[in-house]
C-alpha cells in the first residue's frame, strides 16, 4: 500500500520517505553533535497500514512533542528532518513530524 | 537514526585528503533490546566516542553534515554517545 504521495521516481514502495510508526522508547544523550543540543530522540517502529511492524526499529528526533506508545508520522529524509527540528543541516535523517489521530483507509 | 556500540576502530594512512583526521570506528548496528541488527559497519566519528560505548549513527549523506564544509567521503556517521535508554 502507498502511503507517499511524492513522485514514483523518488519515492517508491521500497523506500518510502514518509511513514507511520509507533514510538516505542526514550534515549538519553548528554554528548551529541552541537546542532542535535535540546533534540528529543525517541526509538520509532514503522508500521504497515494495519498496525504490524515493518522493517526494523530507528531513532527519530522529536519535532511536535510526541510521547511512548503515540503513533506518529515520520520523515525519512535528512533535509526535512533537520527542518523539522529547525537546525539547518542537522546530522539526522528521521524525524517525527506529526501525531496521527486518526487513519481513515477507504 | 539507529543505535549502535563501538567494537573497534580502522587506521588507514594513505586515505583520500578529507578524511585527515577523522576518525573511523568499526559499529555494530543494535536493536534496542541489544540485539545485533546486520552487519558491522565503518563510520566517521565526529563526537569522540571509544570501544564499547553505544551510540547514535546517521546514515546517509547526512553522515558528512558534522565536517561541513569539508565533504567528507562517509556513509555513516556517529552523532552522539547514548548515556542510557529506555523501552515501553
Amino acid at each position: 500500500m502507498r502511503i507517499c504521495h511524492l513522485p514514483s521516481a523518488i519515492c517508491h514502495d521500497e523506500q518510502q520517505i514518509i511513514l507511520l510508526a509507533r514510538v516505542t522508547g526514550t534515549l538519553v544523550a548528554t554528548q551529541k553533535h552541537r546542532k542535535l543540543e535540546g533534540a528529543k530522540l525517541l526509538f520509532v517502529q514503522p508500521l504497515t497500514l494495519e498496525d504490524t511492524p515493518r522493517g526494523p526499529e530507528l531513532l527519530a528526533v522529536d519535532g511536535v512533542g510526541a510521547g511512548v506508545h503515540e503513533k506518529v508520522l515520520i520523515v525519512l529524509e535528512g533535509r526535512s528532518a533537520s527542518d523539522a527540528i529547525g537546525q539547518k543541516m542537522a546530522p539526522v535523517d528521521a524525524a517525527i513530524v506529526g501525531i496521527v489521530d486518526r487513519v481513515d483507509l477507504s | 537514526m539507529q543505535l549502535g556500540r563501538v567494537i573497534g576502530n580502522v587506521v588507514l594512512t594513505l586515505k583520500n585528503d578529507t578524511l585527515d583526521g577523522v576518525t573511523l570506528l568499526l559499529v555494530q548496528p543494535l536493536s534496542s533490546s541489544r540485539e545485533p541488527v546486520g552487519r558491522v559497519i565503518v563510520a566517521a566519528d565526529s563526537v569522540g566516542a571509544g570501544v564499547g560505548e553505544h551510540v547514535f549513527f546517521v546514515r546517509g549523506k547526512e553522515a558528512s553534515f558534522p565536517f561541513y564544509p569539508v565533504e567528507v567521503p562517509a556513509d555513516a556517521g556517529i552523532v552522539g554517545i547514548v548515556d542510557q535508554w529506555h523501552i515501553g
